[in-house]
């Protein structure tokens, strides 16, 4: 009798491994995601400055770490770090760092972008009205800030998500490395088996992004102005 | 005129931007009550100054006394100075992401710690004379220009200001708004608020002003009463400015 291929996934505990890949997949995201909030606010309040200098090097980061593809950056992070310096860095923290240092340079220029978009007159008129530079941070322009930077934010956070299959290069048994593995030791009793577990990948993916999009959906809609 | 208690003195007051000398040696008092109108030509300076009296610009020479109280180049509590000043500007700044009455409540309960149903209650009676007590929980997007400019006029005018600045308020409005604005501001004038008042309506300069301020250049070139300036200007360069404003017949009578 022909088995059907979702069978794989119930045999052994290969739905379970698959959801412990999953959640080494969450746990770099958010671990990344969580640094390049952190550090790309304060990246894109130093990139709003006029100094030359820090511009210039604000910029060479930037364009460095958009113009690197992230598979390079990983394994010269992985490779390339333990071979040029003997240091041996896991996978799972090779794969922070790259993320991390991407995530914040993405995400610092989003940050610069909204604040350099909120006008002067919001300042004046702040100062007209005789609040400090601390009130007008706190109750004018932060707030109009973070209402252009969440659709953008999220979208970044989705991005950054999706793109940690790759880690799976640099040895990380993430959730598409457990699939390939699950397939693999199935390839002769199961031959649909890619089709399946791919598949459900694709579901696991959707429902840790999709939260997360319509999310961003309904604060745009609250926050339209 | 009688004389008044001067509120607002300026002594030589020098601005440049870089090399640029954009006022020049501006010396000009505001007593109590008065409304002061400042025309010119664009570019003259005289949104520049207003600029300076409400500390929006450092200056380069002179002083800026407000009751006796030097305010020019403060580093200091700086805005504590700017609660006694109001400022509306051209570009009708209300905060996009808060409510009309939140907008004007802001500046009150934060800089002035004023307690929220005192000032709320005072908000409204202020929206109900300019006419907008329906719009104190729409957002800023749902007004129209001059609606917007008069909410800005109520929510400098919650603040108590001993005076008033106004930087061409109606300039970025639609003709048919301009009157509106001009109204709440003729109101103001009548009740004895101090004002110093930019603009480019001259019948409307003519109307409110106790004292024309013209300058030009960077300086006060004339400095008379509405009457005598728009009927009688003293000076070759007022008089060329008015000229602008005035169309001869082409076709004959």
């Amino acid at each position: 009798m022909q088995d059907l291929g979702i069978s794989v996934l119930f045999q052994g505990k290969n739905f379970i491994r698959l959801l412990e890949g999953l959640w080494i997949t969450v746990r770099i995201s958010l671990i990344s995601v969580a640094i390049s909030i952190l550090l790309g606010i304060i990246l894109g309040m130093i990139m709003t400055s006029k100094n030359p200098i820090i511009k210039a090097i604000t910029k060479a980061y930037l364009e460095f770490v958009r113009i690197m593809p992230q598979l390079v950056l990983l394994f010269l992070v992985y490779f390339g770090v333990t071979k040029a310096f003997g240091i041996h860095l896991s996978g799972e923290l090779s794969a922070i760092i790259v993320f991390s240092v991407w995530g914040t340079a993405e995400m610092g220029d989003l940050v610069r972008g909204a604040l350099e978009s909120i006008p002067k007159h919001q300042y004046e008129s702040g100062k007209a009205i005789g609040l400090t530079k601390l009130q007008i941070f706190g109750y004018i322009i932060i707030p109009q800030t973070v209402r252009r930077l969440v659709p953008l934010a999220i979208n970044l956070v989705t991005r950054m998500i999706k793109t940690t299959s790759l880690i799976a290069l640099i040895g990380v048994v993430e959730v598409v490395k457990v699939g390939q593995q699950i397939i693999e030791a199935s390839r002769l009793s199961v031959p649909s088996a890619a089709l399946w577990i791919y598949g459900v990948i694709f579901f696991l993916y959707f429902i840790v992004c999709y939260p997360i999009s319509l999310l961003a959906a309904k604060l745009e809609k609250a926050w339209k102005d | 005129m009688s004389k008044r208690e001067t509120l607002l003195e300026i002594k030589h007051l020098q601005k440049n931007y870089d090399d640029l000398q954009v006022l020049k040696d501006i010396s000009l008092d505001v007593h109590k009550g008065e409304v002061v109108v400042i025309i010119g030509p664009s570019g003259c300076g005289k949104s520049t100054l207003l600029r300076c009296i409400n500390g929006l610009e450092k200056i380069q020479g002179g002083e800026i006394i407000l009751n006796g109280e030097t305010i020019s180049n403060r580093t200091k509590d700086m805005h504590l100075v700017r609660q006694k000043i109001g400022m509306v500007f051209q570009s009708y700044d209300l905060f996009p992401h808060m409510t009309i009455l939140n907008n004007i409540l802001l500046g009150p309960m934060k800089s002035q710690r004023r307690d929220r149903s005192e000032v709320t209650k005072e908000a409204e009676e202020l929206l109900k004379r300019v006419g907008l007590l329906d719009k104190r929980d729409a957002y800023p997007r749902q007004l129209s220009g001059g609606q917007k400019q008069r909410v800005a006029i109520v929510r400098a005018l919650c603040m108590h200001p001993e005076i008033m600045l106004f930087d061409e308020v109606t300039a970025a409005l639609d003709p048919e708004m301009v009157r509106e604005v001009l109204d709440v501001m003729l109101e103001l004038a009548k009740e004895g608020s101090t004002m110093v008042i930019v603009t480019h309506e001259m019948s409307f300069a003519r109307a409110v002003a106790d004292r024309i301020i013209f300058m030009d250049k960077g300086e006060i070139v004339e400095e008379s009463d509405p009457e005598t300036f728009f009927t009688n200007p003293k000076t070759d360069r007022a008089k060329k400015f008015l000229n602008i404003f005035a169309f001869d017949t082409i076709k004959g009578v």
